[in-house]
């Protein structure tokens, strides 16, 4: 995949007064990809959203969305940009019909198809007043309308926020669908991490507006290990161990979660003296949660540069 | 074809691996057979609500293994049974499974001749299921 990126920065940054929401992003996300961006609230997913779409301007860094200037995109570029906001906003005197109608109007190509194919799997009547829909039905509306155009590039700001689990089925079987096309990008923050294992190939983490990782999914996986230590009687304390996220301390066990075990922390831990150590399962969640808990160490970045399992961490 | 396969999230285990496993652990037992049909990466895909690349990375193994073929334009089917675990990895999950076993049966008071009685008899039903079957141990 030789594709520039279909989104990319450098170094950007937003200061909102003294705070950084955003800290020096750099930001890669492959053409055919479907990128879940993750992070708690506040960190500053929705500020990174609004630069790349041109509706907030960086403090300084620079970025491209399908190859153009963030700060200058040309409403050809917009147009292949299709961008659901968290908060689903729509005419509420408007019948469902109606809305879709008045949309269409704003783009030349239009696919009906596709909105009538979202519309029926939401379950949506036409003739329904869009302020009457429940906050699954207008999530399905708004992404129909998102859709229609046939965007290049989808960015989706939390959309699963407040669906209940048959609506967020919905809308997970739409972008899986979407994607059938395969030049289809879909960029899409979300706290559900049981639909980011299901539909995403790729993930970046941010943390208090500074990106943590931004790699596979599975490199993910394969980066966070859990390892458990059994001793004869109480562990020993533990010296500085680098890659350490978490560490919990049973009667005769440590458990440790690390960020890229490699020998040279192996050979670490074996110091200590342990009758056993062997690795343990980890499912996503919790790598997730311990990657962004406030124990231990907190730089590492983990990207598709360090493939090599290696020892470079950045500080 | 009486095999489905289930995922869940929030496993252990990822995604891709649960599909390999599952169909490895079907061929093993004779749920799929030889040129029994699988569903195409894309139903799979959309049956499972999964990203399409899970699936092809889960069928691009299980094709290395030899265990499965694409046919271009007819599908994707079982070539082999093969021997599913390499005997490290078969011993790594035995051991939780007899471990378990040995725990019931011990809560349950059964003494240990008793517990070996029960396993003997039921191997030796087994031997007589598994007859003509070209087993690789």
């Amino acid at each position: 995949m030789s594709d520039p990126p279909v989104i990319q920065t450098r170094g950007l940054t937003r200061y909102f007064g003294a705070k950084p929401a955003v800290y020096e992003l750099d930001l890669a996300v492959p053409r055919g990809s479907v990128f879940a961006f993750l992070g708690r609230n506040g960190s500053g997913k929705t500020t990174t959203i609004r630069m790349l779409l041109g509706l907030l301007e960086p403090t300084r860094g620079s970025g491209a969305v399908l190859g153009y200037d963030l700060c200058a995109l040309p409403p050809e570029a917009r147009a292949r940009i299709g961008y659901l906001t968290e908060d689903h906003q729509l005419y509420g005197w408007m019948s469902v019909r109606q809305s879709c109608e008045f949309q269409s109007q704003f783009y030349p190509r239009w696919n009906g198809r596709v909105l009538n194919g979202i519309i029926d799997h939401f379950a949506l009547k036409p003739e329904a007043r869009v302020k009457d829909l429940s906050r699954g039905e207008r999530a399905g509306l708004c992404l129909a309308q998102t859709l229609a155009p046939g965007p290049e590039l989808l960015i989706l700001d939390d959309p699963a926020l407040g669906l209940d689990p048959v609506a967020r089925r919905s809308l997970l079987e739409s972008m899986l669908y979407l994607t059938r096309r395969s030049a289809r990008t879909i960029f899409f923050s979300s706290h559900n991490l049981a639909d980011v294992e299901r539909v995403a190939d790729y993930i970046a983490v941010l943390d208090r507006g500074v990106l943590c990782a931004c790699c596979t999914l599975e490199m993910f996986r394969n980066s966070v290990r859990q390892v458990r230590l059994r001793f004869a009687g109480a562990p020993p304390p533990l010296p500085k161990v680098p890659g350490l996220l978490q560490a919990f301390r049973y009667e005769h066990e440590l458990r440790l979660i690390l960020v890229r075990l490699n020998g040279e922390v192996e050979q670490a831990l074996r110091a200590l003296g342990p009758l056993e150590m062997e690795p343990l399962p980890l499912p996503l969640e919790d790598a997730f949660l311990s990657y962004l808990g406030e124990h231990g160490e907190r730089s590492f970045i983990l990207d598709e540069a360090d493939r090599d399992a290696g020892e470079v961490l950045k500080e | 074809m009486a095999f489905d396969i289930a995922i869940t999230t929030g496993s252990t285990t990822p995604i891709y691996k649960q599909i390999t496993d599952q169909v490895r652990l079907a061929a093993a037992t004779g749920k799929l057979g030889v040129s029994d049909q699988l569903p195409s990466i894309r139903a799979l895909a959309e049956q499972l609500v999964i990203n399409a690349n899970t699936v092809a990375r889960s069928y691009a193994d299980l094709a290395r293994e030899g265990l499965i073929e694409a046919r271009p334009g007819r599908g994707v089917f079982v070539i082999h049974k093969r021997k599913v675990f390499t005997r490290e990895e078969g011993w790594r999950r035995l051991e939780p499974l007899v471990d378990g076993l040995i725990g019931e049966a011990m809560a349950m008071d059964f003494s240990r001749e008793e517990l070996r009685q029960a396993i003997e008899k039921k191997l030796a039903r087994w031997k007589a299921v598994k007859q003509g079957d070209q087993t690789h141990e």
